[in-house]
Parts: structure tokens; C-alpha cells; sequence
């Protein structure tokens, strides 16, 4: 009965996201799979950011604004344009249910990753740099 | 001649690493100190406040000069007598607070990732193209391809702007206190566009994803771009926007028109050539 139940629960979470008749098509989603358009509400701002947007002299979040918690590979990751790549966020993290405190914890890992001395660009840099 | 074997970046192991499946925790701990400035970025203090005559220098000139001052910790940099010459301010990646007095070419403050930005004239084409943050104020108003391929940022012209606004904009947000010319949010892929007047021709054309904010009328909308609905979010964020913005204007947002993608346009499935082999 158990089995069974459980059967149940992941079909159900492998067609969540494919709802248009083209998706079902297609058997695959179409576009992004979290609303790139929704705007932060800044009731839920973290200290973290609040900290960072002070440090950089801006009035509210700024081009943090564009960003979100998404998916890679089914995992919650963070999009950095900087590398045009995916970060995936830790394992341990807990995330919360709400869109957009998962989209401010993003925002916060995202800073971390781009200002980090080990973030791949400050590697390539070193290599390829041409001038100060 | 060096081959290309013999560049450093083979010592440093960068053409052996495997990169497919690598995370960010390979690079980084999520829970190491407070760090809010880039690895090479100049730790630049907003009180210290310093000035360059543009009058008698190149572009490469002043943005080298406006370097070497950010390297010395200068936080406010004032440039006087711009003369709208071309490219000035560009490439900067550090927070600062620039202040032109007076107007700027083509390509002005283009590139930018952080700074604060007031320009007390006019400017001419693709102000602020590719900008990454940052925010820049300008008090009149501006060329065509205003913004263009922003990436993140505020953009702000207290005038009116040309046609092309946004165009290829993947970002970032785009405020005109005037009207807009033809073409506003051309292939716009993400970020929003508030626009307080009027707007001309084809607003949106081919818009792939994003938000335009239109006060005045819409000569027409282009291909795929569609009126949505405002919701409470859009209202208390347009609020706080123009705050930002430093816009002076007594505006009844719950009356702006809003326009989206209709995603007629959206054609990115791996199997669309088989099927179109199949149809054919």
C-alpha cells in the first residue's frame, strides 16, 4: 500500500510543471520554470542585502532585482551572468516555500559566490589579463 | 614566437579541469565573511571627493584618470566641461559617485557595474549600453538606443528619449520621465521599462520576456506584445521606483497600461527540426 502511495507521488511530480498541450506534446517544459518577471517585495529583505546595498550607495536592490532562485538539473540554483553559468545552491540549505524569501537567499548567495577570491573569473583573470 | 601551449594559463591547470558537473561549492563556502565588493575592485570612500577638466583631454584620457583617482580611494568624482564628447565614463566596475556637469556623446557611462551616476545634461546614442548595476540619472534628455542590451541597473532620463529604448535589454530597469520614440523594448528579453509619457510606433516588438509601464498613450504595440493586467506588487513597486528616480511627478498608477509578452514567439524546443523535417 505504501509502495504504491509513493508511486503515486513521484508521477505526480514528474508532470507537475508540463501543463500546455504542446508541453504534453513535447514532453518537455516550455520556458522558465519560475516567474522571471515577479518583482521582490521588499518586506522580506535579509539584513545580508540590506548591509550590501548600504556598502554600494544604492537606494534598494538594483540589478538584484533580476534575479531569482531557479532550477538546474531539477536542483535550486542561481543564475551568474558573470560566468553564464548555474550555481547550485548547498545542500544543507533549507529553503523556504515562499518564492520570494527563496529568491532574496539566492540574491545572498549569489554576492557571496561573485565576491568570493575564488570565483572562477578571478582565476582567469590572473591567466589572461592583458593590462591593470 | 611563444606557441599557445607555452601561455601560463597551461601551468595553472586550466585547459586539464574537468568542468561538467562542478558546483559553486567547489569555489566558494557559502558561510565565509562578509565580503561586498569584487576581488579587484578599489575600496573607494564617498566622502573623498575630487574633480577633472574634461576640456582639454580624450575619452582615453578621463577614464584613465578616473581610474588612477579610484586607485587613491576618490568615492566622488566630478567631471567638469564634458563638451558631449564620446565614451566618457566608461568600463567603470567599482561602486563611485560620478558627476557630470554637463552633456555626453555617444556611448556614454557604457559597460558599467555599480556606480552612481548624475549627468546635469543631455546625452547622445546607446547611453548606458551594457550596463550591469549601478544607477544613472540624467536630467534631460536622450539619443536613441537608450539602454541598450542592459543587464541590470536603474537607468533613469528625466526628459524624453529616441526610438530603440532597451533594445536586446536582458535587465535591469529603464524609467523616462517623458515620451519614447519608435520601437521602445525592441527584442527585450527580461527587466522592465516605465515610460511616463507617451510612447511612439511598434512598443515592444518582438518582445521575448519583461514588463513596459506605459502613462501616456501607445502609438501601437509591435509583434507579440500584449495589455496585461497591473496587480497590488506592480503598483507599490512603481511607487517605490520612482522614488528612486528622483522623478518629481504626481502619477495615478493603478491607470498605467502594462505590457507584456504574448509568447506567440517563444520557439525554443529541442524537437521543433524533427517535427518540421516530418511536416515537410
Amino acid at each position: 500500500m505504501a509502495k504504491k502511495k509513493k508511486n503515486k507521488t513521484s508521477s505526480k511530480k514528474k508532470d507537475s510543471g508540463i501543463k500546455t498541450t504542446r508541453e504534453k506534446m513535447i514532453g518537455q517544459h516550455i520556458g522558465y520554470r519560475y516567474d522571471v518577471n515577479l518583482l521582490p517585495d521588499y518586506t522580506r529583505l535579509t539584513p545580508f542585502l540590506k548591509k550590501y546595498i548600504e556598502t554600494m550607495g544604492w537606494d534598494d536592490l538594483n540589478w538584484l532585482e533580476d534575479v531569482h532562485m531557479g532550477y538546474e538539473n531539477d536542483k535550486p540554483a542561481v543564475f551568474d551572468r558573470n560566468i553564464n553559468g548555474w550555481v547550485t545552491a548547498p545542500k544543507n540549505l533549507k529553503l523556504p516555500k515562499n518564492q520570494q524569501d527563496r529568491d532574496m537567499i539566492a540574491r545572498e548567495l549569489l554576492i557571496k559566490f561573485q565576491m568570493s577570491p575564488n570565483h572562477p573569473l578571478v582565476v582567469l583573470k590572473k591567466a589572461y589579463k592583458k593590462f591593470d | 614566437m611563444a606557441s599557445v601551449k607555452e601561455h601560463k594559463s597551461h601551468d595553472m591547470g586550466l585547459h586539464q579541469e574537468v568542468l561538467t558537473g562542478r558546483t559553486q561549492q567547489v569555489f566558494f563556502n557559502p558561510e565565509e565573511s562578509e565580503n561586498f565588493l569584487y576581488n579587484d575592485a578599489y575600496d573607494v570612500d564617498f566622502n573623498k571627493r575630487t574633480s577633472i577638466d574634461v576640456e582639454k583631454l580624450n575619452c582615453i584620457e578621463v577614464n584613465s584618470k578616473i581610474k588612477d583617482l579610484m586607485k587613491q580611494g576618490y568615492g566622488t568624482i566630478v567631471l567638469k566641461n564634458p563638451g558631449a564628447k564620446h565614451s566618457l565614463g566608461v568600463g567603470i566596475l567599482n561602486k563611485l559617485n560620478l558627476i557630470i556637469e554637463g552633456s555626453l556623446g555617444y556611448f556614454g557611462v557604457g559597460s558599467i557595474d555599480g556606480p552612481v551616476v548624475r549627468i546635469s545634461g543631455r546625452v547622445g546614442w546607446s547611453c548606458a549600453e551594457n550596463m550591469m548595476a549601478g544607477k544613472v540619472v540624467i536630467e534631460k534628455n536622450a539619443g536613441s538606443c537608450f539602454g541598450a542590451a542592459i543587464r541590470g541597473g536603474d537607468l533613469i532620463c528625466k526628459g524624453s528619449v529616441g526610438a530603440r529604448s532597451g533594445i536586446d535589454m536582458k535587465g535591469g530597469t529603464i524609467m523616462i520621465g517623458g515620451n519614447a520614440g519608435a520601437f521602445t523594448g525592441f527584442m527585450m528579453q527580461r527587466g522592465r521599462i516605465v515610460i511616463l509619457g507617451d510612447v511612439g510606433p511598434n512598443l515592444g516588438d518582438s518582445l521575448y520576456d519583461g514588463t513596459i509601464f506605459v502613462g501616456g498613450k501607445i502609438e501601437s504595440l509591435g509583434a507579440d506584445a500584449v495589455e496585461a493586467e497591473m496587480t497590488d506588487l506592480d503598483v507599490d513597486w512603481l511607487k517605490r521606483k520612482l522614488k528612486v528616480a528622483e522623478i518629481d511627478k504626481k502619477i495615478n498608477f493603478s491607470k498605467m497600461t502594462k505590457i507584456v509578452s504574448g509568447k506567440k514567439l517563444w520557439n525554443y524546443d529541442n524537437l521543433e527540426p524533427t517535427e518540421r523535417k516530418g511536416a515537410i
